[in-house]
């Protein structure tokens, strides 16, 4: 009969005994992204749509919105599958594969290799997608949000491999445009 | 939010057909459980009660097994020729269904989305085509015929007082047909788990008489009532120049965005959020501005405007019947 | 009934049988055990024990959905708790809970002294509870499974699915159907192999058909979702296109795959419970089954029908009319060989002596309410009917008073029967009355109004509803009697607690019953029968003893057990079984470490096959040792 008890107990023990650790991988954060609080730098929650209304474009917010994107993103995308995979759907709404095809490029730079013009890091490329840049990537400066921002971010770096595999998308439920981004590793120049 | 949504309350013929399968499976089922229940009581009330451990018997000479048997083959039998019926009941009310006319059919794509439908009516010249969401209107005594996608996850469409649902699935393209008989508002739901809003993701059918409908048609054609005051001129510059462009379309302006509602006419339909919240501006700021406590997990991002820009855009749309 | 002072063996030889067939003592005999009955115990304490775990995701459930846009759980956990609900309960308990007690009865009930392939049952068992902790685990780490137990995709694909959650779903269908699916080799090898001599297949108890048909039905049903799950699997983690329509694939592949095994899979729920019910009833109404063979055909027709409906399941999908017809017809004509099994139950109660006792209450409650369900699945199985109350609540409705009603409270009612063998002693009647109200009323008052919600256009899987629909009365009553049901089951534990710590000792044999677990003391011996009892009749121990009764001359310091023939139960030949070993929880070990990992990596299906190997290798490596020896010359000198 001991041995009945010691698995009860094992069993229940097992069950309760597990820490209710949110796993960041798993977590779904419908609200605003949390606050960075150990950040270097101004802080990403100054990036706001600004009142664009009254002065849609105009100096004042184009010159906010290149002076402070941060250079890391807030925690809670690089290591979130669930804002990796809303950063694919806005990769695919807002047409970023007009220039951009499936990250092999065409009008726009690939973004699946290794070679970045502006710099591979989280902020380089939110502030790309936020300022624009020369020779034809427009700004999408109050046409995202924060949250959107660095989803889409964290995506375009999984295009390259740069994400975990346990993060990053794995293939779409679409024509097949190569490796699921979970399976690809970066490219390294030099090689083609 | 008002309108029949009850498989036993039909407006339209289809319905009323699996209306008359369920009372008679209703009656036939009801008999059944209630001669097995007495049945059973007859069998415990006829059999004396026993303490625990008293002898058993083996009660069975041949010939009592033989009547006992003939007894359970007659009711297997008379089972067996029930289900029968209840099958061929099922299958013709099947054939009625199917055997609804098309003629003068209107033509409908539905296309579901995680959480809202969009339907184009494909009845108008390719120049007149127009885009709603979450609100189908139909004629009263015409048959619909629907042509079912998905652009993401399986979705199923119901409305339980016109008929029954049909899947959506993504790589199929279904048809669905249907005839609303009785004017007036019919609430339908998605039917397959699709995500974190399938809960909410209603669809409304609003049958009309066929002089409204083509009222109702025609002011759907146009484009957007160009804004007439200060205030929702001022709107529209915010609906263009914020975030909303980049998913939402209203023919008539530069807003050209093919991945959410269209809002044209937007003030013209009940609800919005496919019936989360009721029309009307307080709806419209609660939505713009914080749409995850209405629909937590929701496409729509929250989008910050000042209090101004956010009444103009909120009035601009509200003119949009 | 056959005295057991009467036996052919002498106190001393018990003794010494006792001591060959005993599991070793401490924490080495804890892991090598390998003995059914214990394994047996472990498994139905742990399906139990996730029974209850299954339970308290529905209380929390219908604590959400008490009122209209109550906000106590939201959509993302909403979600996982209704898969976690469903996955744990189909899969974690109620298949695990009929094999489990199949293993621990089987065995007994055909007069043998142990199941077949001990140590491959055993491993069985460890892969099934690896397999559930990990589910768990899983779960409390936030990352459960949110998309269904049936997990349809797109939206449990890649895409739609992020993360890790239905990639431990799928693993968890790979854990849980190859536990299955090697009991179900262990149990028809015992049932056609290990029978007591003279026990042919017709004087076989009819829990043990059902436990056999049950098992063929597993060998043919799991693997198509083994297939279904890997395919998923695949799709997920390796880049594959099985469920992606743009790339040749279709969702609707998985809808076939998955409802191919998942309609016989409420069959291999149900059919144990009418094993159950086939077992109680005649002890209860003191007379043999009416209708042995038609019962035998029943069943077996059951198995072979169930296999043929699974179309049911996918009448809103894009399928041609004329094969929904077909499975229209199948599904209700199903009903007619329970209609059979109904028919002679109640004709062995109306021509028997009933004794109201706990057990035969909870089997009662089937006539009520599997019934009800039967007639709400014919409505379900009418394909123009079916189209509107398919994935609503009219849907929870069917399913729960087809399971609970088909297969919990048959269950239950074995539970209380079988308590006496299994620890010795008897359950309170006075506490199983009690919990058998509370559990009918608790269930009825909770399922019935889903009905009325269904009809009335409640959908499934919906985290809330709004208010104004006229839904909030019925979900009110429904979560009410949730909690009536919880209590019952919970004053039905705590039952079998107290009578386990100090019930009235049983004896052998309470119920005056008729099958040979009875034959044996309460509990059993560790080698169940001391001397295996020939058979001569059905029901043994309800007619006078026969000669030959015993068996006699199996060595008493080996493992030793005969082998019969498959239909007749001849005596074939002497079998040495297996010692304890640890080798198969080892083993399970190993294989999930395989397992988890390749939820992470493909290079874990290569690590981890390692350990797998070299595990199976020490586990089958043959012993030459003196014992060998010892066999050989009693096979020459007996």
């Amino acid at each position: 009969m001991s041995s009945r008890c010691l698995d009860m107990t094992l069993c229940a023990a097992l069950l309760l005994a597990l820490p209710l650790a949110g796993c960041e991988r798993e977590m779904r954060r419908f609200d605003t992204p949390p606050k960075a609080t150990d950040r270097a730098g101004p802080q990403g929650a100054a990036l706001r749509p600004g009142p664009f209304a009254s002065a849609p474009g105009g100096p004042d917010a184009q010159a906010r919105s290149m002076s402070q994107v941060p250079r890391q993103p807030p925690p809670g995308y690089e290591e979130n599958a669930f804002a990796v995979a809303q950063g694919k759907r806005w990769y695919r709404w807002f047409n970023c594969n007009g220039c951009h095809a499936n990250g092999g490029g065409g009008m726009g730079p690939a973004l699946i290799d290794a070679t970045w013009r502006y710099g591979r890091q989280p902020g380089d490329i939110a502030e790309t997608i936020l300022q624009g840049r020369p020779n034809g990537m427009p700004s999408f400066a109050g046409r995202l949000n924060e949250e959107q921002l660095w989803q889409l971010t964290a995506y375009v770096r999984s295009m390259s491999g740069q994400l975990r595999a346990d993060v990053a998308p794995s293939r779409s439920d679409a024509l097949s445009a190569g490796e699921p981004e979970s399976r690809r590793e970066t490219q390294r120049p030099g090689r083609r | 939010m008002n309108g029949l949504h009850d498989v036993l309350l039909s407006g339209g013929v289809q319905a009323d057909r699996v209306i008359d399968l369920w009372r008679l499976l209703l009656w036939v089922c009801s008999g059944v459980f209630g001669l097995v229940l007495v049945g059973l009581a007859w069998a415990l009330w006829r059999a004396p009660s026993v303490r625990n451990g008293s002898r058993p018997l083996h009660p069975d000479g041949p010939a009592r097994a033989r009547l006992l048997h003939w007894r359970i083959a007659l009711a297997t039998l008379v089972s067996t020729l029930l289900l029968v019926g209840l099958t061929a009941a099922s299958i013709a009310t099947g054939r009625a269904l199917a055997g609804l006319s098309l003629d003068g059919a209107l033509h409908v794509e539905v296309t579901a989305h995680q959480w809202w439908w969009e339907l184009r009516y494909e009845d108008d010249p390719p120049g007149a085509l127009f885009s709603t969401a979450n609100e189908l209107h139909v004629p009263v005594g015409r048959p619909v015929l629907l042509r079912l996608r998905s652009d993401d996850v399986i979705h199923s469409l119901w409305v339980p007082s016109l008929g029954g649902k049909r899947d959506l699935v993504p790589g199929h393209e279904v048809t669905f047909t249907f005839r609303a008989d009785r004017p007036g508002v019919y609430l339908g739901r998605c039917a397959e788990f699709c995500g974190l809003q399938h809960a909410a993701m209603s669809l409304q059918v609003v049958a009309h008489a066929p002089a409204e409908f083509d009222a109702w048609i025609a002011r759907q054609r146009e484009p957007a009532r160009a804004p007439t005051t200060a205030q929702r001129e001022r709107g529209r510059t915010v609906f263009s120049g914020a975030s909303c462009a980049m998913c939402h379309s209203i023919t008539g302006t530069d807003a050209g965005g093919r991945r959410a509602p269209d809002l044209t006419h937007v003030a013209s339909r009940r609800t919005i959020a496919a019936g989360a919240l009721p029309m009307g501006e307080e709806s419209l700021a609660h939505w713009i501005t914080d749409p995850q406590s209405v629909k937590p997990g929701t496409n729509m991002p929250p989008t910050v405007l000042t209090a101004e820009d956010l009444q103009a855009l909120v009035a601009y749309l509200g003119s949009l019947q | 009934m056959t005295d057991r002072h009467t036996l052919p063996v002498t106190a001393d030889q018990e003794h010494l049988l006792e001591q060959t067939w005993r599991d070793p003592p401490g924490w080495r005999g804890w892991i090598g055990a390998i003995n059914h009955k214990t394994i047996g115990r472990r498994f139905i304490v742990t399906a139990f024990g996730f029974f209850i775990a299954g339970g308290l995701l529905a209380l929390l459930m219908r604590a959400q959905l008490a009122g209209p846009q109550r906000g106590l759980v939201g959509p993302d956990l909403y979600n996982q708790l209704f898969t976690m609900h469903g996955t744990t309960m189909m899969f974690l308990f109620a298949v695990p809970v009929m094999q489990a007690f199949a293993v621990y009865f089987v065995p007994l009930m055909i007069g043998a002294r142990s199941i077949a392939f001990p140590r491959l049952n055993t491993y069985a068992y460890w892969v099934y509870l690896f397999g559930g902790w990990m589910l768990f685990a899983a779960f409390f780490l936030n990352s459960g499974p949110d998309a269904g137990w049936f997990a349809y995709p797109p939206l449990a694909g890649p895409e739609f699915g992020p993360g890790k959650r239905v990639d431990f779903w799928a693993q968890l269908i790979t854990f849980t159907e190859l536990s299955a699916l090697v009991e179900a080799v262990v149990i028809i090898t015992t049932i056609f192999k290990l029978r007591a001599p003279g026990m042919t297949l017709s004087r076989m108890p009819l829990f043990v058909w059902g436990m056999l048909i049950t098992a063929f039905m597993v060998l043919f049903a799991m693997p198509s979702v083994m297939l279904a799950s890997t395919a998923l699997l695949l799709d997920r983690l390796v880049g594959t296109d099985f469920y992606n329509p743009n790339e040749g694939g279709d969702p609707l592949l998985w809808q076939h795959l998955f409802w191919f095994f998942g309609h016989p899979e409420v069959y291999l729920i149900f059919l144990p419970g009418l094993g159950f019910l086939s077992t109680i009833l005649p002890t209860f109404a003191r007379r043999p089954i009416v209708g042995y063979t038609a019962m035998v055909l029943a069943l077996i027709a059951t198995a072979f029908m169930a296999f043929g409906l699974w179309v049911h399941h996918m009448f809103a999908t894009p399928f041609p009319e004329l094969g929904k017809a077909f499975f229209n017809a199948m599904s209700l004509l199903i009903a007619i060989p329970t209609a059979v099994q109904i028919f002679c139950w109640i004709a062995t109660l109306a021509t028997g002596r009933i004794v109201w006792k706990t057990p035969l209450l909870f089997v009662l409650a089937f006539f009520f309410i599997l019934v009800l369900g039967g007639m709400s699945g014919l409505m379900l199985g009418s394909v123009p009917l079916d189209l509107q109350v398919h994935d609503t609540y009219f849907v929870v409705a069917h399913l729960h008073y087809v399971l609970i009603g088909g297969a919990v409270f048959p269950l239950f009612g074995a539970l209380h029967y079988w308590f006496p063998k299994i620890t010795g002693r008897l359950m309170s009647e006075r506490l199983g009355h009690l919990s058998f109200w509370l559990m009918f009323v608790g269930f009825n008052a909770t399922f019935f109004p889903m009905h009325w919600l269904g009809l009335h256009g409640m959908t499934r899987r919906v985290y809330t509803y709004p208010a104004g629909l006229g839904w909030e009365g019925p979900n009110l009553l429904a979560t009410g009697g949730a909690f009536v049901l919880a209590l019952g089951t919970a004053v039905a534990f705590a039952n079998a607690w107290w009578a386990w710590r100090r019930g009235v000792p049983a004896g052998d044999d309470p119920w005056g019953a008729p099958t040979l677990e009875w034959a044996t003391a309460s509990p059993p011996p560790a080698v169940n029968f001391p001397a295996p009892p020939v058979v001569h009749r059905r029901d043994p121990l309800w007619h006078a003893p026969e000669e030959p009764t015993h068996v006699a001359g199996l060595a008493l310091r080996q493992r030793e057990v005969l082998v019969t023939t498959v239909r007749d139960a001849e005596p074939d030949h002497r079998y040495r079984f297996p010692v304890p070993t640890p080798w198969p929880f080892l083993g399970a070990v190993a294989t999930t470490v395989l397992f988890v990992g390749s939820v992470f990596t493909p290079w874990a299906v290569v690590w981890g096959a390692a350990p797998v190997a070299i595990g199976l290798t020490a586990w089958f490596w043959p012993k030459k040792d003196d014992r060998d020896a010892q066999a050989i010359a009693l096979e020459r000198a007996p």
